[in-house]
């Protein structure tokens, strides 16, 4: 399956922090076909630090999509039958409209004179580019991490243009833990003199604040299980300590190569927005009732969550199916035995596949019915 | 490649089609410890009922969403507590009551939470029990209780007589019973030759 990035233009769009941002350009991808009756589109929304490229493999560069392994034909979101859609996040550098983005008014990136976005500004941008794909009522949202955010958002923002929802190793909001990791992170690229206050476009990049960032994320990611079967103690080209700061372990060689891996692919101010529209996130707004959030709606949910998941642990999926059931909705849950950590969502996806298979199969055919 | 649902029939667990036949079209239906959700797939489809399920099993929960059933995985004893009163037509607990840790409490709350309960569970009084006992002088196995002493997941045993005395003493007040040798319905001395039982409380 080869694909094609598309690019969607809107004249503006209104945010949640007050203000406008004009205009607006959208990266995405779409495979398989939407039918007759606009009735089999799925919405993949991507997490952190995914993009559009969500499954094929991409025609200028070759890469397969970050979630190839469950989309296409015959797979969880299968393409044969449903027609997928994934599209680059606001603020993200991927194609979508973000801080390293031309600002119309300077003609110069915007850096930190981009506004600052929320989860419910991806999503309402999602919705400009479905009502322009002229998609009628989705099927599904589906999503990991971030992307489980959106999808909430999606089941709260917009209830009737959606059927089912697929929240995947997410939260409802972030914990005290969360927050401190994103962060981190965040310090790490501002504490890197290149950043220059987010001005760096016209010189080079934060790439040492940026490439220690994500050595954290990455780290977040895994399990102390996956780390240990994956690096355990070995030593990188090594027989015996070198007694330096160089590398001597495989895992520090990972972690570095990821890191610098990084820095040529993602934008070190996009970080700073979405990992703050991540910390923002609500869905009670505030007030920390779950309950108010759900209008009583027919919106079918599938919650997953990972054992070994630390970062985003079960609980949180767990609280959210609770008061879904309180309130008598239609929600199925499971908690999937991994040892992968975050990243299962990711890589250990074939108990995943038949959940989904199995639920968005349901959801087609109760569709069909109603 | 696998199609997704597979049609479902009643024909191997003969509780389920007795409680198949129960419940009325459109009812609203929780299943505790629905286990792969093949009750609820088959109620969904042949009586159109809004079906909800729980079990505790991470592999039979799974299967039982793949097949389209809204069940999430948890525990029966801790799970009943966050519904409201009488928010379902049936609560179903089959083959279950003498797996769960507190089963006074859950048909309490079974009662509280639905406005009727159907409860089925294999008859430790049946004449073959009654004789493994007696002629071997060991932990009973037969067909009703296949496991051995060390690996099962019955943790109450109870004979159709001591439900009886139970729903008698706690006021639970009994709509209907149903008995089966295998798949047959009997009504002769069932606490002797009953295997299973099913009863309507409500």
């Amino acid at each position: 399956m080869i694909v094609e990035t598309k690019s969607a233009h809107f004249d503006s769009i209104a945010l949640e922090g007050g203000g406008t941002l004009a205009p607006v350009e959208v990266a995405y991808e779409t495979y398989g076909e939407l039918n007759h009756a606009r009735s089999n589109a799925i919405l993949i929304t991507h997490a952190f630090t995914g993009d559009a490229h969500a499954a094929g493999v991409a025609h200028d560069s070759g890469k397969p999509g970050w979630w190839d392994n469950m989309i296409g034909p015959g797979k969880a979101f299968d393409t044969d039958r449903y027609f997928v859609i994934c599209s680059n996040v606001l603020g993200g550098c991927q194609g979508t409209t973000g801080p390293s983005s031309v600002n119309p008014a300077t003609g110069r990136p915007y850096g930190l004179a981009f506004p600052v976005i929320t989860i419910r500004d991806m999503v309402r941008l999602q919705k400009m580019l479905i009502d322009e794909l002229g998609v009628g009522r989705l099927l599904c949202v589906a999503g990991g991490s971030m992307g489980g955010m959106q999808a909430l958002e999606w089941a709260v923002s917009y209830p009737d243009a959606v059927r089912c929802v697929i929240p995947i190793a997410t939260t409802w909001r972030h914990s005290a833990q969360q927050i401190a990791f994103n962060e981190v992170g965040r310090q790490s690229i501002m504490a890197d003199p290149d950043w220059n206050q987010g001005e760096y476009y016209d010189t080079k990049p934060p790439a040492r604040g940026l490439a220690v960032a994500r050595m954290v994320g990455h780290i977040t990611y895994m399990s102390d299980e996956s780390m240990r079967e994956k690096f355990g103690r070995k030593l990188r080209e090594k027989e015996k300590f070198g007694f330096d700061f160089g590398v001597d372990f495989e895992v520090e060689s990972y972690l570095r190569y990821r890191g610098n891996q990084f820095v040529g692919r993602f934008d070190a101010n996009s970080y700073l927005y979405i990992t703050k529209a991540e910390d923002y996130f609500d869905l009670t707004n505030g007030t920390g009732r779950l309950a108010d959030a759900f209008r009583p709606v027919d919106t079918r949910f599938l919650v997953i969550s990972f054992t070994s998941d630390w970062l985003y642990p079960s609980y949180q999926a767990q609280e959210i199916v609770r008061v879904l059931r309180r309130m008598n909705g239609d929600v199925a849950y499971c908690d999937l035995q991994s040892n992968y950590g975050h990243d299962a969502f990711l890589v250990d996806v074939a108990e995943q596949t038949e959940l989904v298979r199995g639920f968005l199969d349901s959801t087609a055919r109760i569709a069909v019915a109603a | 490649m696998h199609q997704g649902i597979h049609p479902v029939t009643l024909t191997r667990r003969p509780d389920f089609y007795v409680i198949g036949e129960i419940i009325p079209p459109g009812s609203r239906v929780l299943d505790l410890g629905c286990g792969e959700g093949e009750l609820l797939a088959w109620l969904a489809e042949h009586k159109n009922v809004m079906a909800r399920g729980v079990e505790i099993s991470g592999t039979q929960v799974r299967k039982a969403i793949a097949r389209g059933v809204s069940a999430y995985q948890g525990d029966i004893d801790e799970g009943l507590a966050d519904y409201p009163d009488k928010a379902f037509d049936y609560v179903i607990l089959s083959q279950t009551l003498q797996e769960t840790r507190s089963p006074l409490h859950v048909l309490q709350e079974m009662l509280r939470v639905g406005r009727r309960a159907i409860v089925s569970f294999p008859n430790f009084g049946h004449w073959r029990v009654r004789a493994a006992m007696l002629f071997n002088g060991q932990a009973p196995k037969t067909d009703l209780f296949p496991y051995d002493w060390y690996n099962s997941p019955n943790i109450h045993f109870l004979a159709i007589n001591d439900f009886e005395d139970l729903c008698r003493e706690h006021g639970f007040p009994i709509e209907k019973r149903y008995f089966l040798a295998g798949s047959t319905r009997i009504t002769v001395l069932p606490n002797l030759l009953g295997q299973t039982a099913v009863f309507l409380l409500g």
